[in-house]
């Protein structure tokens, strides 16, 4: 992935920069919002990570502007908490996903994926969605594993289909309490390891090939590949 | 409601006293006028009646009974319809000459004098007025009545009563309206600051009292508050610098050490568990970290803005949907009893958390086997979440503690947390103005009441 990090903080964006490349991404960096703002404008970005508060122009801006020109680049905001409200400003400027401060670089490249794909997924709405032989029929809400049917409470099919859908990318639980239950919270125990343990033992017990995989220290991944 | 109010504002009591005082004055000034008018024409109808009958007496002494009857006569003649009164008797009390048909069936009072009721008929009608004479025994048994219709003596007197009647009653009506304009003018300015007070502990620091640059004690009042509050959101700013700080200062390094710890990981020569322990470690510390900043996030208020209305039975239902598999796994029997649909004003994401960490407690210190039951109350005043366990309970010495940060059981400190679960339930609690009760023995008994939406 070709990736744009506007960030002021020398320290942080050092870091960002040196973890993104690491994983294999290539990266440009702007310390300021103009910029950032004229990198992105010139330039292809697969995705944007744009710091909310930037000297010459802040990141809301930056994003603003972008949206303006018609750039259509996938852009997550960092912001420091204590702005927590900020969130949903930020996303009404345009910005596809949010991340406060500080986090661990894993959460970070997840959603980097996720948005990536999200986009490259893009047109027309699917039908059925396929990891090796497990298949989801969206419109039956029907789960088969290698023709045998499997029963799932709404819940676990929301979550399944989450999964799914980010096929072959770590899923942190941040991401599944948004993207499924859908709230922003901070849960205090392993509550989504239950749930998801509870659907692993439905989709991967009796298979051979296990496609529901843990990621430590990130999340999950559903993969019909070992990990 | 704001005649209410207006009752119990301390401008209108004083106005009201004040007004009493005053009316009570008045009373006193306007007695003394009553007093002084109506006595003093009472005085001097009885000096000219004691004249007339010293004036009759010498008549009837310097020319007898005749002189006497003429100079009635002539009296008499003079003012037909006058409020004189005459009457000259014999000794058994035959009238002579005078206006009177009968000598007055009435007893003289200590003075001598005679108060009795004069019965005429002016223009057809009857009608009685007092009247008040001197009698007098002439030499020779003659008996002579000499008085006054008091008629308008009296006329005058209601007149004097009524216009002091009006008088006090006008004054109070005055000193009521006054007191109410007083205090409705006082009442304006103190609900002003009440008003931004309410506003600034609703979290919006930036709120000052309006002045209206008059430099009376209400705008010293103001410049006084303004420049406290000025130095409060100072010294929160202050303050909200330093942990802003410190979030940047920690955030940096933190990162990094989990960085390099998962790093390690992949270097053969060191023990994975012990680099895995770390990572937990380094995650727990961030936890913690979060936790803290958003405590203090929730309480600076600013989230109250995003407020919206919010189905409460739906958040319920979705929280205990999210820890039911937990439950389950402890084989705990979670029983939710939700009484319909409410509404309230609040964050959603916050109160998720808040209920979260309620029930999510619930279910840790419940052992095994035990009942968690969640119900959701609605009255008039607003709804009532109740989280009741089976577990072992928040002794009532430390059910005070238990929302301070970093507070945790004796008996809990061997399971995680970090003892800032309940703090934050405390901070959504309160911008939410909703009330948290600890009950239940054994076992515990959260109710959260969250006032309804207004």
């Amino acid at each position: 992935m070709r990736i744009l990090v506007i960030e002021d903080d020398r320290e942080t964006r050092d870091y960002l920069v040196k973890g993104l490349a690491e994983s294999g991404h290539s990266v440009d960096e702007a310390a300021d919002g103009k910029d950032g703002l004229f990198l992105a404008l010139e330039n292809d970005y697969d995705v944007l990570v744009v710091d909310r508060m930037l000297p010459a122009l802040d990141g809301l801006s930056v994003v603003q502007t972008l949206r303006s020109s018609q750039k259509t680049t996938p852009v997550l905001i960092l912001s420091a908490l204590g702005d927590v409200d900020d969130r949903v400003t930020g996303l009404q400027a345009g910005g596809d996903d949010y991340l406060v401060k500080p986090f661990a670089f894993s959460e970070l490249l997840a959603r980097l994926e996720a948005l990536t794909r999200r986009r490259e997924a893009g047109a027309g709405p699917e039908t059925s969605l396929k990891v090796a032989d497990l298949e989801l029929d969206l419109l039956s809400r029907a789960v088969r594993r290698a023709g045998r049917i499997i029963r799932l409470q709404p819940r676990e099919f929301s979550l399944l289909e989450y999964l799914m859908r980010h096929v072959d990318q770590v899923v942190t639980r941040t991401m599944l309490l948004e993207g499924v239950w859908n709230y922003h919270f901070d849960p205090q125990t392993n509550v989504i390891d239950v749930h998801v343990s509870r659907l692993r033992s439905k989709i991967d017990r009796g298979f051979d090939r296990p496609l529901l995989h843990t990621v430590r220290g990130a999340g999950y991944k559903m993969s019909a590949e070992a990990s | 409601m704001r005649i209410a109010r207006l009752l119990r504002s301390s401008t209108f009591r004083l106005a009201v006293l004040y007004m009493a005082l005053f009316g009570a004055s008045v009373a006193v000034l306007m007695t003394f006028i009553y007093w002084s008018t109506a006595g003093y024409m009472a005085l001097q109808t009885d000096d000219t009646i004691e004249a007339e009958v010293t004036g009759l007496a010498d008549r009837y002494r310097l020319s007898g009974l005749d002189g006497l009857i003429r100079s009635i006569d002539e009296r008499l003649s003079r003012k037909p319809n006058g409020d004189v009164v005459y009457l000259l008797t014999d000794g058994d009390f035959n009238p002579l000459i005078g206006n009177l048909d009968r000598w007055p069936r009435m007893a003289t009072d200590g003075d001598g004098w005679l108060n009795f009721e004069l019965e005429q008929t002016i223009d057809g009608a009857a009608v009685t007025h007092r009247a008040r004479a001197r009698p007098f025994v002439l030499r020779g048994g003659y008996r002579l009545l000499v008085g006054r219709d008091m008629h308008e003596l009296d006329a005058t007197r209601t007149l004097i009563v009524r216009a002091i009647a009006w008088g006090l009653a006008i004054t109070v009506m005055m000193g009521l309206a006054g007191g109410i304009m007083l205090s409705r003018s006082t009442m304006r300015r103190l609900e002003a600051i009440n008003e931004t007070s309410r506003r600034i502990m609703g979290g919006d620091l930036s709120r000052r009292i309006p002045t209206r640059s008059t430099d009376d004690d209400f705008d010293q009042l103001a410049d006084n508050l303004n420049n406290m509050l000025d130095t409060i959101e100072h010294l929160m700013e202050d303050v909200r610098r330093v942990t802003d700080n410190v979030a940047h200062d920690l955030r940096t390094p933190l990162s990094r050490l989990r960085n390099r710890l998962e790093e390690l990981k992949s270097d053969a020569s060191v023990d994975k568990h012990t680099v895995e322990a770390a990572l937990a470690d380094a995650d727990g510390l961030l936890a913690t970290f979060n936790a803290l900043l958003r405590i203090a996030s929730i309480e600076s208020g600013r989230r109250r803005a995003a407020f919206e209305s919010i189905s409460l039975d739906d958040v319920i239902r979705d929280v205990t949907e999210l820890y039911e598999p937990l439950a389950e796994e402890k084989e705990q029997h979670l029983e939710v009893e939700i009484c319909g649909p409410v509404s309230v004003r609040g964050d959603r994401d916050l109160l998720f958390q808040a209920f979260a960490n309620l029930l999510d407690n619930a279910i840790k210190y419940t052992p095994r086997g035990g009942d968690v039951r969640v119900v959701l109350e609605e009255d008039a005043s607003g709804a009532r979440l109740r989280i009741i366990d089976s577990g072992p309970g928040i002794p009532p010495r430390s059910r005070e503690q238990v929302f301070k940060r970093f507070f945790r059981l004796e008996e809990s400190r061997h399971t995680p947390g970090n003892g800032l679960g309940l703090s934050l339930v405390d901070a959504v609690a309160r911008i939410h103005k909703a009330r948290i009760e600890l009950d239940g023995e054994p076992g515990l008994d959260v109710s959260m009441a969250v006032p309804k939406a207004p």
